[in-house]
């Protein structure tokens, strides 16, 4: 086993059976946390699902040539020296491959003595065991549901700046950006400067958000986010159309996308288009610690269910660590500071940093992260996605698009006895498709409360299990037959009733 | 859809789609590569049988399922795309195929 990268014949198969630290996630939290962790003499492994390090936000970072940073940006450019310092730390790395459960072991008392982590990669799976694990699984973009979202022409903003940073693709033909975040904006520069050639941005942030976001002005004043989104909005409004304040929108074509419908002042419009690009903001990705039983809490100025931390990024779950987006939208910055931090406490409760050692070198961490966060509270609520576009009033529009469960039939399951999500997925199979919840997760949850009059934060999320990701049986089986195997197999399926599904109370 | 940045196509791959054959540059994911060649579906939904395409291509939607050198349920955006590789659409829900030996 070389250091910094599993060699691509054997895969996985070349891992050890055992580590102190497995990180999972190759963004900017899990590579700061990996390669503090490899500074303390952890034996620390990292396994990521793309080839390359970087995560979303600094995707392919490490093959990026000059020109893709005058694309891209110097904010994208800064992921290269954190790919770098970790490609350069003694931490292994296991790319192009997915962490799909994780269970906690056992010692003689009773007490957590670390987990096993199941990895996939190229047809084969693992389970290796670490004392510690971190997980850095970063975010995903909020659902976007209205009517049309299933459309073959239809993708997220992300989605496009992936295939920018990754292949250098940029859209042609008709293009319509629709949405509201600071990534619509920034998007739209990179795709212009680029070279594409953008029909019209369509600007969905509500009107009163100004009023709600100029309360939290102070922290965004002193931020560096007011001038780099001043330029962002300035190149954007010089090359091309900007419509404001829309309230409603819709993508209509027989087989894939043909227009974009949308309302705004009162009227209705349509434009031709080729590829609408949505993006309403990004949200925690919670599938890992939700299924690792994480204890988790609403937040109400993000709109969406987070991982509860402590001050070392340590979840409620013993041995078990989070940082970065997943714990709460940041940004990259913070996240690598969020790495940083919880690679100090793992490192900690390892014992290969005293804590008083911990304390002092995390004391400069948390004045960058205090600095790193300013101006976060006033783009929440500046970007606070309207109601309108999280739960679907129409009820035709698609919620669940795996199993192509609508707004409609969720609210009527409601009507019919469904408390939650969970009760209301065995009504409907509503999240239980392949992506197992994560494009329909938050939308379920707001639409229920708001079908029940009650807070999202009553309602819960789904309670979702392992495997996280689709593994192959032959992965499965090939698996050794251990006890804590049969039990990382089996025992979601003695869970299967579990005591928060009956729980939840029927409707008033 | 989409076309690539001239300064950004590498070596040339040659893979089917449905038995067309595409030319990708390599290193591309099997989505991108299928969205630099026009294509906007790639499979139709186990449900109503709904073109889809894909929507994320960072491995969370499972919009870009394909059928990859016979084997159903692969997600395109994941799979870097080989010289020579058999993609098709998927149609509704994927079939079991025999799995390979270990």
């Amino acid at each position: 086993m070389t250091k910094g990268r599993v060699s691509t014949e054997r895969g996985i198969a070349d891992l050890a059976d055992e580590y102190d630290v497995i990180v999972v996630g190759a963004g900017p939290a899990g590579l700061s946390a990996a390669t503090t962790l490899a500074g303390t003499n952890a034996r620390t492994l990292l396994v990521d699902e793309n080839r390359t390090p970087g995560g979303q936000i600094y995707r392919a970072i490490t093959l990026a040539q000059p020109v893709d940073r005058q694309r891209l940006g110097e904010d994208y450019w800064r992921g290269r020296s954190i790919a770098e310092d970790f490609l350069r730390s003694e931490a292994e790395y296991a790319p192009a491959t997915t962490a799909w459960s994780i269970q906690p072991l056992q010692g003689d008392a009773g007490q957590t003595i670390g987990h096993e982590v199941g990895l996939s990669s190229n047809g084969v799976a693992r389970l290796i065991q670490a004392r510690q694990v971190v997980l850095a699984t970063g975010a995903l973009e909020r659902p976007f549901p209205i009517p049309g979202w299933t459309l073959p022409g239809v993708m997220t903003a992300g989605a496009a700046q992936i295939a920018l940073k990754t292949s250098g693709l940029v859209p042609s033909g008709k293009v319509v950006i629709a949405g509201t975040g600071p990534l619509l904006y920034l998007l739209a520069a990179q795709l212009i400067e680029a070279g594409a050639t953008v029909s019209a941005v369509l600007d969905t942030t509500p009107r009163e958000n100004w009023l709600r976001a100029f309360r939290h002005a102070r922290g965004f004043l002193v931020s560096p986010y007011l001038a780099k989104g001043l330029k962002l909005l300035q190149t954007v409004q010089r090359r091309t159309r900007v419509i404001r304040w829309v309230s409603a929108l819709a993508a209509e074509g027989e087989g894939g996308l043909k227009e974009v419908v949308w309302g705004a002042g009162g009227r209705e419009h349509r434009m031709a288009a080729d590829l609408l690009l949505l993006h309403q903001g990004v949200v925690p990705n919670v599938n890992f610690s939700n299924s690792a039983g994480c204890a988790h809490e609403w937040d109400e100025a993000q709109l969406t269910f987070r991982p509860q931390v402590d001050e070392w990024s340590a979840s409620s779950v013993a041995g078990l660590a989070l940082a970065g987006d997943g714990t709460g939208i940041g940004g990259a910055e913070a996240a690598a500071i969020q790495g940083r931090i919880a690679g100090l406490g793992c490192a900690s409760r390892l014992g290969l940093v005293a804590p008083a050692e911990r304390d002092r070198l995390a004391v400069p961490l948390r004045t960058s992260l205090a600095r790193a966060m300013r101006g976060r509270r006033f783009l929440d609520e500046l970007y606070r996605p309207a109601k309108a576009f999280r739960v679907p009033q129409d009820p035709d529009t698609i919620v669940c698009r795996c199993e192509e469960i609508s707004a409609g039939q969720i609210r009527a399951s409601v009507s019919a006895g469904a408390g939650g999500p969970n009760q209301m997925k065995v009504f409907l199979r509503c999240g239980m498709g392949p992506c197992q919840g994560r494009l329909c997760g938050l939308t379920v949850t707001e639409l229920i409360a708001d079908e029940r009059s009650k807070h999202p934060s009553e309602i819960g999320y789904y309670r979702l299990r392992f495997p996280i990701k689709p593994l192959r049986l032959h992965e499965l089986a090939a698996l050794p037959q251990t006890e804590t195997a049969k039990v990382a197999v089996l025992a979601d399926l003695a869970d299967t009733h579990h005591p928060a599904d009956l729980n939840e109370r029927k409707p008033q | 859809m989409f076309r690539r940045l001239s300064d950004r196509a590498s070596g040339e791959i040659t893979f089917t789609f449905d038995g067309r054959p595409i030319t990708a540059s390599a290193g591309d994911s099997v989505a991108a590569a299928l969205l630099a060649a026009g294509v906007r579906a790639c499979r139709t939904t186990p449900v109503s049988g709904a073109p889809r395409g894909p929507y994320c291509m960072m491995g969370v939607c499972f919009e870009c399922l394909v059928r990859i050198d016979g084997m159903d349920n692969r997600q395109g955006c994941l799979v870097t795309v080989q010289e020579g590789m058999r993609v098709e659409s998927q149609r509704g829900s994927r079939t079991l195929t025999p799995e390979p030996a270990q």
